[in-house]
């Protein structure tokens, strides 16, 4: 990853690794620490039916998971727990500290401008550049000077360098993959959350993300990526020591050898 | 109200890239825009009926208080003597400026709308009438009719009340009207942008689903909406004023044929008061925007 995609202007200091005071080193070379985002015992129903229950996450700096299941399981409403999109109907959602029950949407709209979030069907402002788009994050925080000074290397980073200029519509599913998640870290997010995030793709692009997000996670950022992919999830075996988890039977399991 | 107070501050500043946030909507800017030029027209008409109704209800009041009229009914050989005598009363009655007996040929004049210009008037037992003007500090009507009662038994007074009281209230009325037509304008614009600003809301559901993803706070996405129906509902509202005024402007003056119909321009200062209409529109413009914006982002949670 080019250095100079991911720092700032001042003091050379590293946007996406920003230390932090309760962060250990895991066996496995890994950051980790106390966790920032915490599922513990959480139940999701919706329409009187129970989606999942009895769901402990604990998503720490440095951790990398991949969540998986069939269709149906659950994986993206899990997402939506962890970024304050849904609220669970048991158990508890710690978000950076703060239990999203008691979150306001300001703390919300807050909180999330620490979790990059990439979907599948990655939305984007379709009548803004591409450049723009990537910007909006810091542009919503009163942050747009500090965004203007590396977003361009930040689109080199994932490959649209030459169509910063293009809008939307005009970019092919991987690119708005890569766009999708230029987006989510340009404000050097502590989590990374991405659903989906090679649905629309072929396999080089996808072995292209992934390789994107293990170099942030290298950086000591918190990854989790639902995922029905498993070649995806063994081909990310190689690069990055991820736990890897199966949402089956409306529980939460850690995945075995069969992957 | 001291985050109102920053938040128009921001608003009149505004944010070039929170307003690119919301992609540009042309139905609902023409709507918008036509609806304050249509209400602040109308707006015009109803200020200019309320002010011309009130400035008829002023003369009238004016007129007529300061005008009374003594009528004298006596046999025909005292009606001379008691008409000295209530003169002579008159002339000494404070608040009261001038008195003077109605000539024949004037008396004929009033009555022959009625009767035809042909009225034997030295045939008929015809009262005589006195029209007596007052000054600025008026008489006290009791007084005089005592004093009346007393010096020139057939006179009888009339101050105008019975005739003045229902005129004025009808103006009073129609005045009321055109306020309560200024409220209802408004009642109506607000009604309008709120629509017209839910619309543009739902029609920009991806835009707020977006804006929410990347951390963007309600009040922010709410700012976008509410500086452009704002400015639109100003924009809108300043050109129907003009054509308001516009047409108030080529209304045949007052002095040409006389009367309320013709007297409905403004005067004076007047003409000054349409330009709060625009300043008005965005003020309800401002608040019914921020109110469906923020409703609606809530309901879209």
């Amino acid at each position: 990853m080019p250095e100079t995609a991911l720092r700032t202007g001042q003091g050379g200091t590293d946007r996406l690794n920003r230390p932090r005071s309760s962060v250990t080193t895991s066996a496995h070379g890994q950051v980790e620490g106390d966790p920032l985002i915490d599922l513990t015992q959480v139940a999701y129903s919706y329409g009187g039916a129970e989606l999942f229950s009895d769901v402990t996450l604990a998503l720490s700096p440095g951790s990398f998971h991949f969540l998986t299941g069939p269709s149906g399981a659950g994986k993206t409403t899990l997402l939506k727990l962890c970024y304050g999109d849904l609220v669970a109907t048991a158990g508890s959602v710690s978000i950076f500290g703060t239990d999203s029950r008691r979150m306001t949407r300001d703390d919300i709209a807050r909180a999330r401008r620490r979790i990059g979030i990439v979907h599948q069907d990655c939305q984007f402002l379709d009548h803004l550049p591409l450049r723009d788009n990537v910007l909006l994050p810091m542009t919503v925080s009163d942050r747009q000077d500090e965004g203007e000074s590396h977003v361009d290397d930040l689109l080199a980073w994932v490959g649209l360098g030459g169509q910063s200029s293009l809008l939307p519509p005009q970019l092919s599913g991987g690119e708005r993959q890569r766009a999708a998640l230029a987006r989510a870290v340009i404000t050097a997010p502590d989590v990374i959350l991405a659903d989906e995030p090679t649905g629309n793709i072929d396999w080089d692009m996808s072995q292209r993300l992934l390789n994107l997000l293990v170099e942030l996670n290298r950086l000591g950022k918190a990854v989790l990526v639902a995922t029905h992919d498993l070649n995806l999830i063994r081909a990310a075996k190689p690069q990055v020591s991820a736990r890897t988890l199966r949402l089956r039977n409306r529980r939460l399991q850690t995945a075995g050898a069969d992957l | 109200m001291k985050v109102r107070i920053g938040f128009l501050l921001s608003l009149l500043r505004g944010d070039p890239l929170a307003d690119r946030a919301v992609p540009p909507t042309g139905y609902t800017a023409r709507i918008t825009t036509v609806t304050s030029a249509a209400m602040a027209i109308l707006a015009v008409f109803a200020l200019a009926l309320a002010l011309a109704t009130e400035r008829m209800a002023n003369r009238w009041t004016g007129e007529l208080a300061r005008t009374s009229t003594l009528r004298i009914s006596a046999p025909p050989d005292q009606t001379a003597a008691q008409t000295v005598a209530a003169l002579r009363v008159l002339e000494t009655t404070p608040g009261i400026a001038a008195a003077r007996a109605l000539t024949d040929e004037e008396q004929r004049a009033l009555l022959s709308p009625w009767f035809g210009p042909d009225l034997p008037l030295d045939d008929l037992p015809m009262p005589r009438l006195i029209e007596i003007e007052e000054d600025e500090t008026g008489y006290d009507p009791t007084g005089l009719r005592a004093r009346l009662v007393a010096e020139v038994p057939g006179a009888m007074l009339d101050d105008h009340a019975r005739w003045r009281r229902p005129l004025v209230a009808a103006a009073e009325r129609v005045r009321l009207m055109g306020l309560a037509a200024i409220a209802l304008i408004a009642l109506s614009t607000t009604a309008m942008i709120t629509l017209a600003a839910q619309a543009a809301l739902y029609a920009n559901a991806q835009v707020i689903r977006v804006l929410r993803l990347v951390g963007a706070r309600d009040i922010y996405i709410a700012r976008a909406f509410v500086r452009r129906f704002t400015l639109r509902a100003l924009g809108g509202a300043a050109i129907g004023t003009a054509t308001g005024v516009a047409a108030i402007a080529v209304l045949p003056s007052g002095d040409v044929a006389g009367g309320f119909l013709t007297g409905l321009a403004f005067s004076g200062w007047e003409w000054l008061l349409p330009l709060l209409i625009p300043p008005a529109a965005a003020i309800t413009a401002f608040f019914a925007t921020r109110g469906a914006a923020l409703r609606a982002l809530r309901s879209q949670s």
